[in-house]
This record gives C-alpha cells, sequence and structure tokens, in this order.
C-alpha cells in the first residue's frame, strides 16, 4: 500500500489556502454599514468607500439589504450603522432604542416609470391619482401592468404610503389581478423585471439613472410631495464600534462629502443623482 | 446571442489581463470552497467510516436521514447559520458573521451529510469477496478495516469532489452569512447575483464561465490524481 504523496501535498495546499482567508475578528478599525440597494446600485459607496477609509484609517464593509433587513441587522447589532430611506420606520428604530439617532444627509425623488406609450394615460397626473388609474385600468387592461418590489425594502414602504394616501388597502391591492406583480428583489432586478413586462414601477431616480440607457422605459409621474426620498444614517445602540460609526456620520454630513454626493453620476449621466442635505427637519 | 459570445470575451479578458478585483474573489471563492471541503473531509470521512463498520440499531434511520440532508435548502443552511452567528444569538460572542469564516462555517454544515453519506456509499462500494479475502488471509479486524479503506479512497474522493461542487456553486449560504461584502466576501456566485441586479449580464456571464472552469481544472486534477 504506496499511498501517493500527492494526498499530502494536496493537503498542504489546502492549508496553505486557507491561511489566505482573513483573521475573523472585527478589530477596532473596522465598520461594517448596512445600505439599502437603491443607493448602493447607483454605485454610491463604491466611491465613496475608499475617500472614508483614507481619512479616517477605517476598514469600510457595506452590505446591501433592503431597508427592512438593514434595520434588523441594526437592530440584530450585525452592523454598527445602516443607512436607509423610510421616515417613518426610522423613527421608529430610534424611538424602541434601536438606533442613537437619525440623520438625513441626502435626499433625491421616486418616479413612476413606464412604457413610453403610456397605456394607462397616467402622464401628468400627480402620484396617488396615477396609482388609483393604474389600479383601475389595470384590473380590465391586460397591457397594464405594475411590478412592485414587494421585499419590504424603503422603496416598497413608499409604493404602500402612496397606495394608502390614494385611499386604497394595501392588501386589497396585493390580492387583485395579475396586473399587480411582485418582484421581491432589489431595485436594479426590479426595473429590469419592468422593462421585460413592459410594466410600471416606482423607482427612486438614483437607480433608475444608473439603468436607463439598458432600459425602453421613461419616467411617467415625476412630480408631487409625496415623491420625496430621503437617504439617511443611524448607528445602532448596539454598535461594536460605535466611534467609527460616528466617523461616518460625520463623514457624511460634512461639506467635502456633501459636495462630492451632489456632484457623483453628474458627468456620467447628465443628471443630478442625490441633492446633498444634512438637515434635521427631512 | 451576441450577449453569450460578448460574455466570452468579457471572460478571456477578464482572466488573462488579469483583473486584480476578479482574481480576488476568485482566489477567495477557491480559498473558501477548498477550506469547507477540507474540514469536511477531516470530521465526515472518518465519521462515515465509523457508521459504515459498525452496527447499531437505527443505523438504516440514520443513514436516510444523511441522505435526506443531501437537499438541504441553501438559503435555510444560511438563515440556521446567520440566527447561530448573529450578535443576538447563541455564538454571536465569535463576532464571525459576515466573514469568510462564516461561510465557511455555513459550507461545511451544507456539505457535511454529502461527505458523510457518500463515504459510506463508497465503502459499500467495495466488493465483499476483497473483505472475505482478507480475513481467510488472516487479516485483524484493523488490516481488513484498512484494506477496504484503501479500495473505496477513489469514490472518496468523489465524495469531496461532490461537496467541493456543492460549496462552491452554491449562493444562498454566502449571500446570507458572508453578506457579499465588497473586497472580503464577495464570491464568485454572489458577485454574479450583485452584477445582475447592478444590470452588468455580461460580467456576470463572465464570472460564471471563470466559476466553471474552476470547477473544471479541480476536477482534471482529481482525475489526475486518481490515474496514479
Amino acid at each position: 500500500m504506496s499511498r501517493p504523496p500527492a494526498f499530502l501535498s494536496v493537503a498542504i495546499l489546502l492549508l496553505a489556502l486557507a491561511s489566505l482567508l482573513p483573521a475573523c475578528r472585527g478589530s477596532a478599525g473596522q465598520l461594517r454599514l448596512a445600505t439599502t440597494t437603491s443607493l448602493y446600485d447607483t454605485g454610491l459607496w463604491e466611491y465613496l468607500e475608499p475617500l472614508f477609509e483614507d481619512e479616517y484609517g477605517i476598514e469600510l464593509h457595506v452590505l446591501s439589504a433592503g431597508t427592512g433587513k438593514a434595520l434588523e441587522l441594526g437592530k440584530r447589532g450585525d452592523v454598527d450603522a445602516v443607512v436607509v430611506h423610510s421616515r417613518a420606520r426610522e423613527e421608529q428604530f430610534v424611538t424602541k432604542g434601536y438606533g442613537v439617532e437619525r440623520v438625513p444627509f441626502a435626499y433625491n425623488h421616486f418616479l413612476i416609470i413606464g412604457p413610453e406609450s403610456d397605456p394607462a394615460n397616467i402622464s401628468g397626473a400627480g402620484p396617488e391619482a396615477a396609482f388609483a388609474a393604474l389600479m383601475a385600468k389595470g384590473e380590465t387592461d391586460e397591457d397594464i401592468r405594475f411590478v412592485s418590489r414587494g421585499d419590504d425594502s424603503g422603496t416598497h414602504g413608499k409604493e404602500k404610503a402612496i397606495w394608502a394616501s390614494a385611499g386604497y388597502d394595501y392588501e386589497v391591492v396585493r390580492a387583485s389581478r395579475s396586473w399587480y406583480v411582485e418582484s421581491g428583489s432589489g431595485m436594479g432586478t426590479t426595473l429590469m423585471m419592468a422593462d421585460e413586462k413592459q410594466a410600471y414601477t416606482l423607482t427612486d431616480i438614483g437607480t433608475y439613472t444608473t439603468f436607463e440607457s439598458d432600459l425602453g422605459l421613461v419616467p411617467i409621474v415625476d412630480e408631487g410631495d409625496a415623491l420625496l426620498n430621503v437617504y439617511s444614517i443611524l448607528v445602532s445602540t448596539r454598535a461594536t464600534n460605535p466611534a467609527a460609526a460616528s466617523s461616518m456620520v460625520e463623514f457624511l454630513t460634512s461639506e467635502q462629502t456633501q459636495a462630492l454626493i451632489g456632484t457623483y453620476g453628474v458627468e456620467e449621466h447628465g443628471r443630478q443623482l442625490f441633492t446633498p442635505y444634512a438637515r434635521e427637519d427631512m | 446571442m451576441s450577449e453569450l459570445a460578448n460574455a466570452f470575451v468579457t471572460a478571456l479578458k477578464l482572466i488573462f489581463t488579469g483583473d486584480p478585483e476578479v482574481l480576488a474573489i476568485a482566489g477567495r471563492t477557491l480559498a473558501i470552497s477548498l477550506t469547507s471541503t477540507l474540514l469536511a473531509a477531516l470530521m465526515c470521512v472518518p465519521l462515515g467510516c465509523f457508521i459504515y463498520f459498525h452496527s447499531f440499531r437505527g443505523k438504516g434511520l440514520l443513514i436516510s436521514v444523511i441522505q435526506t440532508f443531501y437537499s438541504l435548502p441553501t438559503v435555510f443552511v444560511g438563515l440556521i447559520v446567520f440566527i447561530t452567528l448573529s450578535r443576538a444569538g447563541p455564538l454571536g460572542g465569535l463576532g464571525i458573521l459576515f466573514t469568510p469564516q462564516a461561510i465557511v462555517v455555513g459550507h461545511v454544515v451544507l456539505i457535511a451529510p454529502l461527505v458523510t453519506g457518500l463515504t459510506i456509499s463508497a465503502l459499500g462500494g467495495v466488493s465483499p469477496e476483497i473483505k472475505d479475502t482478507a480475513i481467510s488471509l488472516g487479516a485483524t479486524r484493523f488490516q481488513t478495516v484498512r484494506t477496504i479503506l484503501v479500495e473505496a479512497r477513489y469514490a472518496t474522493l468523489t465524495a469531496l469532489m461532490v461537496g467541493f461542487g456543492r460549496a462552491i456553486s452554491e449562493v444562498g449560504i454566502a449571500i446570507m452569512v458572508g453578506g457579499n461584502i465588497r473586497g472580503f466576501t464577495r464570491t464568485l456566485t454572489t458577485a454574479m447575483s450583485l452584477e445582475t441586479s447592478m444590470g452588468n449580464i455580461e460580467l456576470s456571464m463572465a464570472l460564471g464561465i471563470i466559476l466553471i472552469t474552476l470547477a473544471l481544472v479541480a476536477s482534471i486534477l482529481v482525475n489526475r490524481l486518481q490515474r496514479r
């Protein structure tokens, strides 16, 4: 029985590879941040990450998750801070003692986008009236569809809020006919699904702009108070590294970063993706 | 069709220009899957042998249960490991959620039943004549066991290959307990999922091609090892 030394060398190789995995414990110089997918998919975090790391010497780990999941991770203390866009739930997060405070740092707008032909004829309407028309016409016209995120994200929350202010019970909307499609996915995937189905959907302008060149859908409704979209950062009360989280708050609200957020993507897309806004009352 | 062709071109470009981010992701993916396979081998091959060579009540049932777990859903394993490693969970103190180690833990849980079960099958596949011959030649129990193990070594290697294949190709665990953090826990499959959701279909396809190439290289290496 001559067991070939190959077995041994393979085992050694495996152990060598295993040692390449970085050390596991979160160190003091590490910040873990969960961010909403709509912000991540625009590439903003990839842009800001090296700037933050260089300035503060803190290693930044960014997780992309919907607002619901991001808040859950923050509540559990699995991330130090969350960046989300759902005011009511953020305030609840702070009231319940899971977060220190809510710091808004940027905003943009939501859009209702759809096929250029606008089969539901909602162009020029307000968001509530547009939703009401989609519901009424979607029930009868097979060409009219709406793709919802359906994933408990901030965008999904905004959609539910618009249904509510339009006077609909969301469960009734959900239970209605095949015109209402729930993607259960992030913003990017939902946009592509809406494009494939030539459907309407609600999107933040940042993600839409990033995907615009690949989409055959155009903005149909872009005005209305209900479409305001504010991004805030909240530090978890169970943060492992609260100091690093505070540094992130300081970084995002600093004059320099605010200016960078305001110009992010303008050159590439010819449109402002985010308006910097570090003020308490949004 | 052109999308597919472009993806191949993109994949070749990424591989041959040595794009540092893609190389890092591929290396990390390989390191994680190999570590998981190695750990599973160290635990589950002996466990499989133990179960095979011992007779006990409920052995058949145990093997059925192990075989049922071949089809463990990855998101379910991801969820269990997430709850366990979360700071609010029982092993939260380790602080390894959203690290490569957490993915390894998940992968080991995922492939342990496979490796154990297939090891048992591998040993069962050894012809009973070999055992009889060994005993008739006056082999002790230890020598008989050793003879069967040596006979089953290639089939056991196949068990490890299957485990490796399941680990390297899964996405549910990697995204749930790894978190797809750029430059830290991003693997080929989670990167594919992300790039697709960001609309970069070609890059995503290219990453898939790289993953399949890695699996191909691994399988060729194992085949060479078996021919020796």
